[in-house]
């Protein structure tokens, strides 16, 4: 009876996880973390790396790199793991894999980009206490398959990685004249500085929210007028 | 909680904090911890050998920056209070003191450089400084590590004008002004990052003028090189 019983209860979790995501296909889960739901631009996660270094593109891609990488292996692995480990100690769980895969690729920057990992300084082993990768662990990567779980930290690593270079280019372009390190008007432009140090940042970020929230508003009374219309 | 176990055996949905037994939770978490442990014990021994390499070249760069391509390099370890050859036992030769020494192709001492370190405007600038010792002429100088402002302080690794001045400058002790100079122990300063430039001067004032490096150098020659 009571064997029974167990059998059904697991044939029957999958489905029945409190607070799963709803089915949907693939490409959706891919696709929500660059746009509808992009980490930075909407969700207004890893707001701390995306100010500190993003002030050229060299940082800010090696930084998505880093964050790509640690948030694919452990929405992996917490998935993966996910009937294992008891619900009482999950956070302390998807910490110490996030810590571990953090500590991974710090070394291994150290070790083969010395020149980056020295500019990224603390913000490498930082990514450890980002909430983009514990918060994709608590709320997708422990209650689907470890499929959905890799799509969805690719999505949301890309999506990081949009937002990182969109503002990493632009604070670059206008703050030291270049971009990935070429000379791009000539020795007549004096680089307006203020742009790469942190209020450039805030600047940054704040007019690009303003023009995506423009955007979204839009957007739905575009949708709005269509329904009506209708 | 009683009513909750109650009726845990009826409900469909399964509560996952309930029922878990602690022996259980301790093992998971310890099984999770080891293999985190194995896992970065692993990874640190594979990536040792490049980080240190890299840190070693890094210096082994600089140094030839400074003293201008030596055709042959001495390096020398600060060992209780004097220098020597071999470096101290018991310490990492990359973390002990050293100062290097530089010769031309026909034997003849270049110069030396000493790695010295002086607070900038938002953090420690750390020099490696080229000098010949009998005169306090500067050679060169090669920032290894700095935290000043990007744009403004970090000028003193990008500005190759502010760069260029200084070998050849005599450190008797150097100075710094704001105005362009021709003075043999002066130095024009950086618009914009006076405290950085002249934490560069004040360092490179440390270097040479150190009452550790010269007395010791002459102390080696004289015990004949050992």
């Amino acid at each position: 009876m009571t064997a029974i019983e167990v059998d059904t209860v697991v044939e029957e979790r999958e489905p029945i996880v409190p607070g799963a995501p709803p089915p949907a296909p693939l490409w959706l889960d891919f696709w929500r973390g660059i746009a509808d739901d992009n980490p930075v631009m909407i969700q207004m996660l890893g707001l701390c790396p995306a100010m500190a270094v993003s002030n050229s593109l060299e940082n800010g891609i090696g930084m998505s790199a880093a964050v790509i990488f640690v948030l694919t292996c452990s929405s992996v692995l917490v998935s993966t793991l996910r009937r294992i480990i008891p619900g009482e100690v999950r956070l302390a769980s998807y910490i110490l894999i996030i810590a571990t895969f953090v500590t991974i690729s710090d070394l291994v920057m150290q070790a083969y980009f010395p020149l980056l990992s020295k500019t990224l300084g603390p913000f490498v082993p930082l990514i450890v206490v980002n909430c983009i990768i514990l918060g994709r662990a608590e709320a997708f990567a422990g209650k689907v398959k470890p499929l959905r779980a890799a799509v969805d930290a690719l999505g949301m690593g890309v999506g990081f990685t949009f937002a990182l270079c969109t503002i990493s280019a632009f604070r670059e372009i206008v703050g030291n004249g270049t971009l990935l390190g070429h000379q791009l008007f000539g020795p007549n432009y004096e680089p307006w500085n203020f742009m790469i140090m942190p209020p450039g940042g805030f600047l940054t970020m704040g007019v690009m929210f303003l023009v995506m929230g423009w955007w979204g508003e839009r957007q739905k009374a575009k949708a709005k007028a269509a329904e009506v219309t209708v | 909680m009683s009513g909750h176990e109650h009726a845990h055996g009826a409900t469909s949905e399964p509560s996952p904090a309930a029922g878990t037994s602690s022996g259980r939770l301790l093992l998971t978490l310890a099984l999770f911890g080891s293999m985190a442990g194995g896992v970065l014990a692993y990874t640190y021994q594979k990536t040792l050998p490049p980080i240190r390499k890299f840190a070693g070249e890094r210096v082994e760069l600089a140094v030839k920056e400074v003293l201008g391509a030596p055709a042959r390099l001495d390096t020398l370890f600060l060992v209780g209070d004097a220098l020597s050859k071999t470096p101290p036992t018991g310490v990492d030769p990359l973390e002990a003191v050293k100062v290097f020494i530089g010769y031309d192709s026909a034997g003849v001492e270049r110069g030396v450089a000493v790695e010295e370190g002086t607070p900038g405007f938002s953090g420690e600038v750390r020099l490696l400084v080229g000098f010949k010792p009998a005169t306090g002429e500067l050679t060169g100088f090669k920032v290894l590590a700095q935290t000043e402002t990007p744009g403004l302080g970090d000028k003193i690794i990008k500005d190759s004008n502010f760069v260029r001045q200084f070998p050849g400058k005599l450190a008797n002790p150097l100075k710094g002004d704001k105005a362009a100079t021709s003075d043999p122990s002066t130095v024009q300063t950086i618009t914009g990052a006076t405290i950085t430039s002249k934490a560069v001067i004040k360092t490179i004032n440390k270097a040479v003028a150190g009452e550790t490096v010269k007395p010791r150098l002459e102390a080696f020659a004289k015990g004949g090189g050992q």
